[in-house]
């Protein structure tokens, strides 16, 4: 057993510390040889310190492309010459969207809208939107609507959003080279804003932007340091007109070991597997870190592309014994 | 109603390969309208998605 698994076991799985950055760049750097041994105990980790349970969640793009940031990964900014037109979903649809996620069982919704921020007209939508959903379905209602003023983070609050999601998408030293048109210290403002309103923090990133090994060792130790009640993994999906378009996409053998890695730096948090996976891991990689770390998941359809069935997901939980998390455990 | 042009890249469709597209697609909803090539309003939801051709109308899937 190498160094650094015997020190997680003593460490995370027995006292709920998570890895430094040091220990997390270990992890990565790991042989496929252990690979293995790492995810057993990054389950052993999840199983002790959050449980069996599955989190599930869908998510809905309200506004789609158009936006006048420049993130090198996404299909949705406007200045790059992507496919990807400007559109807004209603609200009878909105209302629509989260009626089908809950009947997957899932107990989160996330509305997402493609923005710097939002503006006045986008946070109208949002009151009317959440007031419609919570009227007729019994789910939790997530945003994800890029920078907030603090009065916006108030305004959110109040209309009974109990998450927010904004991603830092990789580490402080290679934003940068993904993002021009903000930085990442902003994106840092808004989730301390969140968190001291009393909102749970969603908070995670995109691997296979470029980064090197250690920039995504520094990526979890950044986000250990936040300390995000959940953290979206996603692994880039290369889109076409895009800065990245002609990325290779993630090993799937690296994506497991930062699931581990991930897992064991953050012993407690909602470790939910986001965007590219299936391309990434494929149905066996798949299984394999959900018996890896991995606690929370998207059903459905993602913002501009496709996911597996959610009765895929929901047969592959079932088959591994891993109940979904019921709404009353969450409240 | 022929489909002149490659739903994914927009590219016609007899020209060149579109394999890689088309296996793209099982995974994305088209953006660029097969009878015409213009760009399409797509929605994707949940569960399924819609894509509007200004000229040809919507398409679901
Ligand atoms: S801010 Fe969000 S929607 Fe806009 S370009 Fe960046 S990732 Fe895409
Ligand atoms: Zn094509
Ligand atoms: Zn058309």
């Amino acid at each position: 057993m190498p160094e650094i698994l015997d020190q997680a076991r003593n460490q995370v799985l027995e006292n709920g510390v998570g890895l430094d950055e040091a220990g997390v760049l270990a992890v990565l750097n790991l042989p496929d040889e252990h690979l293995p041994a790492a995810l057993q105990l990054a389950h052993d980790v999840r199983m002790r310190w959050c449980g069996p349970e599955v989190e599930v969640e869908g998510i809905v793009s309200l506004k789609t492309g158009g936006c006048p940031e420049d993130c090198h990964f996404c299909s949705q900014s406007g200045l790059f010459t992507s496919p990807v037109r400007s559109v807004f979903l209603d609200i009878p649809s909105l209302v629509k969207a989260a009626k089908q996620t809950a009947a997957t069982g899932a107990t989160e919704f996330c509305i997402v809208a493609a923005v710097r921020g939002p503006d006045a007209r986008l946070m109208k939508q949002m009151r009317e939107g959440v007031a419609a959903i919570k009227a007729e379905v019994d789910i939790q209602v997530a945003a994800s609507l890029g920078m907030l003023s603090k009065e916006q983070v108030d305004e959110l609050v109040d209309m009974g959003v109990h998450r927010y999601n904004h991603n830092l998408e990789t580490c402080r030293s290679y934003f940068p080279n993904v993002v021009t048109t903000h930085s990442w210290e902003e994106r840092w403002e808004t989730l301390r804003m969140v968190r001291e309103s009393g909102m749970e923090v969603c908070c995670g990133g995109i691997l296979g932007l470029g980064e090197t090994v250690e920039q995504r060792a520094e990526f979890a130790a950044q986000l250990a340091e936040l300390d995000p009640h959940e953290v979206p993994l996603n692994f880039l999906n290369p889109r076409p007109g895009t800065p990245l378009g002609d990325r290779p996409v993630v090993e799937g053998k690296d994506a497991l070991r930062a699931i581990a890695a991930f897992r064991l730096a953050m012993p407690r948090t909602i470790l939910r597997y986001a965007g590219g996976r299936e391309i990434t891991l494929g149905d066996l990689g798949t299984r394999d870190g959900l018996l890896g770390g991995i606690n929370a998941v998207i059903v459905g359809n993602y913002l501009t592309t496709l996911g597996r069935p959610a009765t895929d997901d929901l047969k592959l939980l079932d088959d591994l014994k891993m109940p979904v998390k019921a709404l009353s455990a969450t409240l | 109603m022929t489909q002149t042009w490659c739903d994914r890249c927009g590219e016609a469709a007899a020209v060149g390969a579109h394999d890689g597209c088309a296996a793209a697609r099982l995974l994305e909803p088209p953006r660029f309208c097969a009878h015409c090539r213009r760009r399409m309003k797509v929605q994707v939801l949940p569960v399924g998605w819609s894509a509007v051709c200004v000229e040809h109308g919507e398409i679901r899937g």
